[in-house]
């Protein structure tokens, strides 16, 4: 420890007096900031910590010794010495005056306005004692049509807009959607979009932005209107069930009537800062929706009945005891749940294993993620995001290669753009698509589908021929280097330009641009895994960040971006066929001892079945029951004709669900459970970060959660579980999971904590393997090209690729429920090239048919040149127009994901006869 | 604002403007936005989107200068503009009654446009010429020191 520095002598903390108290700040920091962090209110109306100060309301003026007049805090950036008034009679007259401008053109109709109790003009009002008069309603300010007029999702009301231009400041700033502007001058101002087209028009992605920095209530969710006040909403804190970013979101509820009345979140909150999207802000109908289960359902002569708990949960434990009997355990399989919180899963696999005894345990993860945590954990020995989200906007390149990023992660998007736009950072976006992400980068290269490994060989080959490898990083930390030179050698920029279709020389480009940053991190998702080559192109992501000595660092990293708002929570407690909770393997007899104890019961040391294979081990009648928790395969797997049959076909179907599901309709028994809004529990983020989930309101009828439901159906199979509260499992899972060892729910209460953690002392982990990878040196793996399973013929002449969009989740059973959602994203559609269109008489609306060699799906056409000519994409959200009809359920030899990225299909238009 | 109004119009002339520009960014909006007017006689919203997917600047933010500035018009705008003062001396010197008698001459209100498209009539607050006054301008031709019954000969020269 040295000297302690006198206040402000140090660089980047001047030491400033505000209202005659010391304080130290950083530099860089305005007057207004560093107040509000002491605790020193100043008012301000147009000042939001996401965006930069504009100093147009002109109410956080302040006295500056040295300064001739007054000066706005907001702009003003702390100078050491600095000495700073908030509160003089000179001051507060201004204010007063400034407020009754602002009223002047504002209708305070406070009393029946929604922000009552939390709009700053009311607070400020009160407070410097307005005149009654100025509350009169000023002329010309009546609610006029405009940009929101018929939008299901906002509405801004122009007579209570005070124009200091917050909205569109963080449509531009933050959303770098640019759809709002002022328009005209004076006093006829007024918000709107480019040409005043309808906001459904415009660039706006409905993310309600604008809403969050509303300082009034000029702006506000359409249907919350009338449905309660600020000032009387019970706000609960708890993390959105959408993507694996895992934003912070409070669900304000109205206690009178119980319903979730808007969806806000808090700036400052980790890891989403108070951002949110269109689904977390927009996306809740579901949890009120009268299609909700709420009492159990049997299937008798077909049709469903009504039943009590009772009676389904003995028909559930009768009807697996006695398959269990007759076929054995490994005849009973498992779907758990990504959507479910860690403590349903833990419960899940443990039933599974402990109570019907077998490994035939898996979830969704098989589908999106499972080539990642296989070649994470060969390469790195562990198959997470090595580094964290808030990194990002530091690294000096990033490089994002099938994850569209946008649209399926969408706050993480938002931190990729500030990382190009505020910090300068090089973006490389690799992607069959023109993403928008695209409009940012420095370099969108444009790979063929499937051809991943290509192109990532070709950069490595550069980078080897260049000499901008990290020599000393590959030798210190590295095994098996020789091998990938071998391999890639051969590998040139022009021979990848024959497989992957990107012109050598951007290969290059792109090859110098990752090499040579400083730090550079790699994002990726779907278009990397969900392929037959999944584990291929993860292990090639892995050597190439290993080559240029990009692991183990802050914002560096290999990152794959988690789909489900909790995948990452159901891979690490276990629901998966190989592994324990905390990847512990079946198959280590040490292990399966310890897990044997602490679970009372024998357990199986045979690796379960995955997905895709427990719907073929169905059609071979070696599965005969399937217990289904919050997953809908009738959508969501590949090659739809063959998954359907065997959800059909199979013995025993249980389907545990919040909505008569795709997948219920085919169940012999439904059990209504809790969404997250009803019960309590945890969810792990992408970058493994747990945090709470929390009850805010009732569940339906006789809704129960899932860890609940699971417990009696074990308890009355003769295994007898109970937890009593969702806590109690998390102290277990602590217990037997040594990533999870120092979780608790008193500890991640505020702002969660990262795993691995393994002790109660333990602070967590930001980015893993630093100083040495998990499994001890970073191992390469040399991989050739394999081409996708599936390729264009004569009859198949196109490349089918599949993938999100913004508005949808997944199968839609909870986006679709959304009417604000419904009127920007009705039904699904297949984009193709305007070339192609134009070849086959095809039009942007018009029906057609897209045929594989596994189904065909009838949906409409958009015509686009984001998508390259010969290719196809369909998004799989849609029921009337399922992708997964026509995708192939090939699969990844040692992932076993199945390849929905590609395969070869057909096209034409379907004439009205 | 209805785009789809707009008959198609040849962004050639834009093409032109942008080429004659090269590497222009939002520095430099305003000089292209007055070309642009002066090519297509007003700011078409059609040529205004292209502008922006062509200049990569977001078409809310030239929305919002172009509704800024008096000078931009967002509809189509008669072959010659007249302006007429409405300022403190010309109103002294009787320019209410220049204000009329145009308005009854071409049929239209300030801020409107003649059905045959010969003529937009505005009204300003001040040409800066008070010693003219009262005083109109035709396009860039300063008239000073009107009588109303002068107004319809100077009105006729353009056609």
């Amino acid at each position: 420890m040295g000297e302690p520095r006198p206040l402000g002598k140090g660089l980047g903390e001047p030491a400033v007096t505000i209202n005659g108290k010391a304080l130290v700040g950083q530099t860089g920091q305005s007057i207004l900031e560093l107040a509000l962090a002491n605790g020193i209110e100043i008012p301000n109306l147009c000042y939001d910590a996401r965006l930069s100060p504009s100093g147009s309301c002109r109410l956080c003026v302040v006295d500056v010794e040295g300064e001739e007049g007054p000066v706005c805090a907001c702009t003003l950036q702390i100078q050491p010495g600095m000495v700073v008034r908030t509160e003089t009679e000179e001051l507060r007259a201004i204010r007063k005056t400034v407020l009754e401008l602002l009223f002047y053109e504002h209708r305070g109709a406070c009393t029946t306005c929604d922000e009552n109790g939390n709009c700053k003009l009311q607070r400020y009002a009160y407070e410097y004692q307005l005149s009654d008069d100025v509350f009169e309603p000023p002329a010309g300010q009546e609610q006029r049509e405009n940009y929101t007029t018929g939008n299901e999702a906002l509405e801004y009301d122009t007579g209570k807009c005070i124009r200091c231009g917050r909205c569109i400041r963080i449509c531009e700033e933050v959303q770098a959607d640019s759809a709002l502007t002022f328009k005209g001058r004076a006093a006829s101002v007024e918000v709107t979009t480019a040409f005043d087209i309808a906001l459904n028009d415009s660039t706006c992605e409905l993310c309600g932005q604008c809403i969050s920095s509303c300082p009034t209530g000029a702006l506000y969710e359409r249907a919350a209107k009338g449905k309660g006040q600020c000032k009387d909403l019970v706000r609960t804190r708890t993390t959105c069930p959408y993507c694996g970013v895992g934003c912070q979101i409070d669900l304000n509820v109205n206690p009178k009537t119980e319903r979730i009345i808007r969806v806000t979140s808090e700036v400052g909150c980790i890891p989403n800062n108070g951002n949110l999207c269109v689904k977390g802000r927009f996306g809740m109908d579901f949890i009120a929706s009268d299609k909700r289960l709420t009492e159990p359902l049997i299937k008798r002569n077909g049709k469903f009945e009504k039943a009590t708990w009772e009676e389904a949960i003995k028909f559930v434990a009768e009807r697996l005891k006695c398959i269990r009997s007759e076929f054995g355990a490994d005849s009973i399989a498992g779907l758990s749940s990504a959507k479910c919180t860690n403590e349903d899963n833990y419960v899940f696999q443990k039933f599974i294993r402990a109570c019907v005894g077998t490994n035939n345990v898996d979830h969704c993860a098989r589908l999106c993620h499972a080539s990642t945590v296989v070649g994470l954990a060969r390469a790195f020995g562990s198959g997470a995001m090595t580094n964290s989200i808030d990194e990002l906007k530091k690294a000096g390149c990033i490089f994002v290669i099938g994850s569209n990023t946008t649209e399926a992660h969408p706050v993480i998007g938002l931190y990729i753009k500030e990382a190009v736009m505020k910090n300068g950072a090089e973006l490389i976006v690799a992607d069959p698509r023109a993403i928008d992400l695209a409009r940012f980068a420095r370099l969108h290269i444009a790979q063929a589908p499937g051809t991943d490994v290509a192109l990532i060989n070709a950069m490595m080959n550069v980078i080897i021929a260049e000499e901008l490898h990290d020599k000393s990083f590959i030798k210190e930390r590295t095994e098996d280097f020789e091998k990938l030179e071998a391999i890639v050698k051969g590998f040139t920029p022009e021979k990848a330009e024959g497989i992957t279709t990107i012109p050598a020389d951007k290969i290059r480009a792109a090859a110098r641009l990752y090499a040579k940053a400083k730090t550079a991190s790699i994002i990726y998702s779907m278009g990397i895994t969900q392929h037959t080559t999944g584990t291929d192109n993860v292990l090639s992501l892995a050597n190439l960040a290993m080559l240029t000595g990009n692991v183990g660092a802050e914002s560096t990293g290999v990152n794959p971006l988690r789909g489900q708002n909790n995948v990452q929570g159901a891979c690490d407690l276990g629901a998966l066929p190989d592994v324990y909770p905390g990847y512990q393997s079946v198959e280590d007899s040490q292990i399966q001892a310890k897990f044997e104890s602490a679970w009372g019961e024998k357990l199986s040391c045979r690796t379960g079945l995955t997905v895709v294979e427990m719907m073929h081990a169905i059609e071979e009648e070696k599965i005969k029951a399937l217990y289904v928790m919050g997953e809908n395969p009738a959508l969501s797997d590949p090659n739809l004709n063959r998954t359907r049959r065997a959800l059909q076909t199979v013995d025993f179907l249980a389907v545990q669900d919040i909505f008569l599901s795709e997948t219920a309709e085919y169940a012999d028994v439904v059990l209504p459970s809790t969404c997250f809004a009803e019960k309590d529990g945890t969810f792990t983020n992408t970058e493994r970060r747990v945090q709470r989930v929390r009850k805010a309101v009732a569940p339906p009828g006789q809704a129960r959660s899932d860890w609940e439901i699971i417990c009696e159906v074990a308890t009355k199979m003769g295994y007898p579980m109970a937890y009593g509260r969702a806590d109690k499992i998390m102290d277990e899972i602590a217990t037997v999971t040594p990533i999870y060892g120092g979780m608790s729910f008193e500890r991640i209460d505020s702002v969660g904590l990262q795993w691995p953690c393994p002790d109660k002392k333990h602070p967590g982990t930001r980015f893993l393997h630093e100083g040495t990878f998990k499994r001890g040196k970073g191992k390469f793996h040399p991989v050739e090209f394999v081409a996708a399973d599936e390729l264009p013929d004569e009859d198949y002449p196109f490349v089918l690729t599949t993938g999100r969009q913004l508005y949808q989740f997944h199968t839609g059973t909870m986006t679709r429920k959304s009417a604000v959602i419904n009127q920007v994203s009705p039904t699904g559609y297949v984009e193709i090239h305007p070339d192609d269109a134009e070849r086959l008489e095809i039009s942007s609306g018009e029906n057609v048919e897209v045929i594989t060699r596994r189904g065909k799906v009838t949906t409409p056409a958009r015509v686009t040149s984001s998508i390259e000519k010969g290719w196809l994409f369909i998004p799989f959200h849609f029921r009337e127009c399922p992708a997964n009809m026509l995708t192939n359920d090939a699969l990844d030899p040692t992932a076993k994901i199945p390849e929905f990225k590609v395969c070869a299909a057909a096209v034409h238009l379907v004439r009205s006869s | 604002m209805d785009l789809s109004k707009e008959g198609p119009l040849s962004l050639e002339p834009l093409d032109k403007i942008l080429a004659s520009m090269p590497n222009a960014g939002f520095s430099e909006l305003i000089p292209i936005l007055q070309k642009i007017q002066e090519a297509y006689g007003y700011l078409p919203p059609s040529v205004m989107m292209a502008a922006s997917s062509r200049m990569g600047i977001a078409a809310s933010r030239i929305y919002g200068v172009a509704t800024f500035y008096e000078q931009f018009h967002l509809e189509p705008h008669g072959r010659h503009t007249i302006k007429c003062c409405r300022g403190t001396a010309c109103h002294v010197k009787g320019g209410r009654d220049i204000i009329r008698a145009i308005r009854r001459i071409l049929g239209v209100q300030e801020g409107e446009t003649t059905e045959d498209m010969r003529f937009t009539f505005e009204t300003v607050a001040c040409l800066g010429t008070c010693f003219l006054g009262p005083v109109m301008m035709v396009n860039n031709d300063y008239y000073g020191h009107l009588a109303p019954n002068k107004v319809r000969d100077i009105i006729e020269r353009y056609g």
